[in-house]
């Protein structure tokens, strides 16, 4: 028994947990599959339970609720393969983008919710360690020699896309415009990356956990989580200019049609915007994308200008083509 | 030798029944399993036009990353294919406590999860780690380099040798090295004309599925190697980054490739492994 590597065994395991999953799926047929980017999940947790609380006392019925997170293009591509998601609320509007190209939502859904259908907000700022002992500013300190920038691959990770796209933003402004002095910026900036990991969670324990690096660009929102909890070990640095991040949420048109969850299923999306919804966005550190309740949070998100991808890039569409693209500008700055 | 020959001949009745059936499931497991799967990698691939396949698989960074790949994978499997000949043999030809527990340690790298793995690996050998801080004292840099691919592929071959050549190291007569001794032969001929001789085939084995797991590597390796491109980028990865963006045809193209190399290199492996067999 113990001569031969073991792997029938482990095929055997693959197929009882893939059965076990095709039964969850097809037992839970009254539920609200939400398919979701990783940071979003303790969110996530909070507003389906208000929902669901909502949503009994409007019409009486039931709802339940199946979270599924993981990196953003990931969980696009899952949705895309199949997996029957009523909403989906990822990283970046690319990724919904794609799963429209499949032809399972309508080419415009991004005008079909308010604020281009991203009910909350966030933006990129810098996690450095206490007391800035490399004394990090603004985005032209992460060019110098001595600094060590930890940011995902933006060709795996829906944040280091904005991660980039900000960047660039912030050196296009910086440089008036000149785009060759800008690509020379970013260049610069990720030959100072020692470790291009594929998700941000995982930049983050390289950060955190291994200590290598001088600073991690991330999610503000996750940002202001970690200084929550281990506010004695880091501090955030707010760069003078930075992007405006618009995770998007849309509904999956051809999965609610099949699975008749439309009316529900865009009531979730709609609470979203309530005030309700809004307000538990700020409590997660989102900035809720109405002015009102943004407001309220305001003390709490560091002051800095932002602007949109619209703005800078044309959206979505053109920058992937421009930046992330095979052979793209990614590509190029490792390239030479 | 003679009856080898006869089990080779169908024989007329054979003691358990079910040819038919046991062949039919054979065939249908391994094609479900097996053969669909990857021949869908081909179809799939095979839709985008002879350049754009060529130009996806030749680009810079997928061929640097072949060389990361196949380049560690080979040291890795050449390492484990000695080190576990070694750990193989103290597990089979001596007997001390806790032998079992070494024999039973040798299986971890079977069961633990590959990403589990890593990250264990990536705390140890990081500038930070218990192991790391030596060798950085050193000036050797294991992990986010190369070399931290090496050792993460170094962990996950070694059972793979070593279980492919106890079954045979324990069918290995002691007596026949006594023998040679008695007739005069030195340690060192022993080893080198009878021992390693019989042994060259299971550990031809051992070492070319160490070599294919290291090829397909991904779990592990993408927390210790720091995925730099055209340094210590793997094969799997620029999959990965291909699927990430939605490019199935150039991720498919370069599945290909490494599935064709893979298959060369395994077959290779196999003729060497009966001349080896021949020549004992």
């Amino acid at each position: 028994m113990k001569t031969h590597p073991r792997t029938p065994r482990r095929l055997a395991a693959a197929l009882v947990i893939a059965l076990f999953g095709l039964a969850i799926f097809n037992a839970a047929a009254q539920t609200l599959l939400n398919v979701s980017y990783d940071p979003t999940r303790e969110f996530y947790t909070d507003f389906n339970a208000a929902f669901a609380k909502h949503w009994k006392q409007k019409t009486g019925q039931q709802i339940e609720f199946i979270q599924s997170h993981g990196g953003s293009s990931k969980q696009a591509r899952a949705v895309i393969d199949g997996l029957e998601a009523d909403v989906v609320t990822l990283a970046l509007a690319a990724d919904v983008n794609a799963i429209a190209k499949a032809g399972l939502l309508r080419e415009n859904w991004q005008n079909s919710l308010p604020s281009n259908s991203a009910p909350y907000q966030s933006t990129l700022a810098f996690l450095v360690r206490k007391g800035n002992p490399k004394n990090i500013k603004d985005w032209d300190d992460l060019i110098r020699p001595d600094v060590q920038v930890i940011t995902p691959n933006p060709k795996t990770s829906g944040v280091a896309r904005w991660n980039f796209l900000a960047a660039w933003g912030w050196a296009l402004n910086h440089f008036g415009g000149d785009e060759a002095k800008t690509q020379e910026f970013i260049k610069k900036l990720y030959a100072n990356v020692p470790v291009l990991d594929t998700g941000a969670r995982g930049s983050s324990t390289t950060f955190t956990e291994r200590q290598i690096g001088d600073v991690l660009i991330n999610w503000e929102n996750e940002l202001l989580l970690a200084l929550k909890e281990q506010g004695d070990k880091y501090e955030i640095v707010t760069p003078s200019l930075s992007i405006l991040a618009e995770p998007t949420v849309a509904l999956v048109d051809k999965n609610v049609d099949k699975k008749k969850t439309r009316e529900v299923a865009l009531a979730y999306l709609e609470y979203l915007y309530s005030d309700e919804g809004q307000e538990i966005a700020g409590r997660h550190f989102y900035r809720p994308s109405n002015p009102a309740i943004l407001a309220k949070f305001q003390s709490q998100y560091p002051n800095l200008k932002l602007f949109t991808i619209d703005e800078v890039f044309g959206g979505w569409n053109p920058a992937t083509k421009k930046f992330f693209e095979d052979g793209a500008i990614f590509d190029q700055i490792y390239l030479k | 030798m003679e009856t080898r020959e006869k089990t080779k001949r169908y024989p007329a009745r054979r003691i358990l029944p079910g040819f038919g059936l046991t062949m039919g499931i054979t065939v249908s497991y391994l094609t479900l399993l097996v053969l669909i799967p990857l021949s869908a990698v081909f179809i799939r691939s095979s839709g985008m036009g002879w350049d754009a396949f060529w130009s996806a698989i030749t680009s810079r960074q997928v061929v640097a990353s072949y060389k990361v790949t196949f380049g560690i994978s080979f040291l890795a499997a050449a390492t484990n294919a000695v080190f576990g000949f070694l750990v193989a043999w103290v597990l089979t030809r001596y007997r001390f406590p806790g032998r079992r527990i070494l024999d039973a340690l040798v299986d971890l790298p079977f069961a633990l999860p590959t990403a589990v793995a890593g990250i264990a690996l990536t705390a140890l050998y990081a500038r930070t780690g218990w192991l790391g801080q030596f060798f950085y004292s050193l000036g050797i840099e294991t992990a986010y380099s190369q070399v931290g691919i090496y050792i993460a592929l170094t962990f996950i071959g070694l059972p793979f040798v070593v279980r492919t050549l106890q079954p045979v190291m324990e069918d290995l007569d002691a007596e026949v090295e006594e023998a040679a001794a008695s007739l005069g032969a030195g340690r060192a001929k022993a080893f080198t004309q009878i021992i390693l001789p019989a042994l060259l085939p299971a550990m031809l084995t051992g070492f070319a599925l160490a070599f294919a797991r290291a090829i397909g590597e991904y779990g592990s390796v993408i927390f210790i190697s720091g995925n730099i491109p055209l340094r210590t980028e793997i094969t799997p990865l620029v999959i990965v980054k291909f699927l990430e963006n939605y490019q199935y045809p150039q991720a498919t193209a370069v599945a290909a490739v490494m599935l064709t190399a893979s298959f060369a290199l395994l077959f290779v492996i196999n003729l060497l492994q009966r001349w080896a067999e021949k020549n004992s």
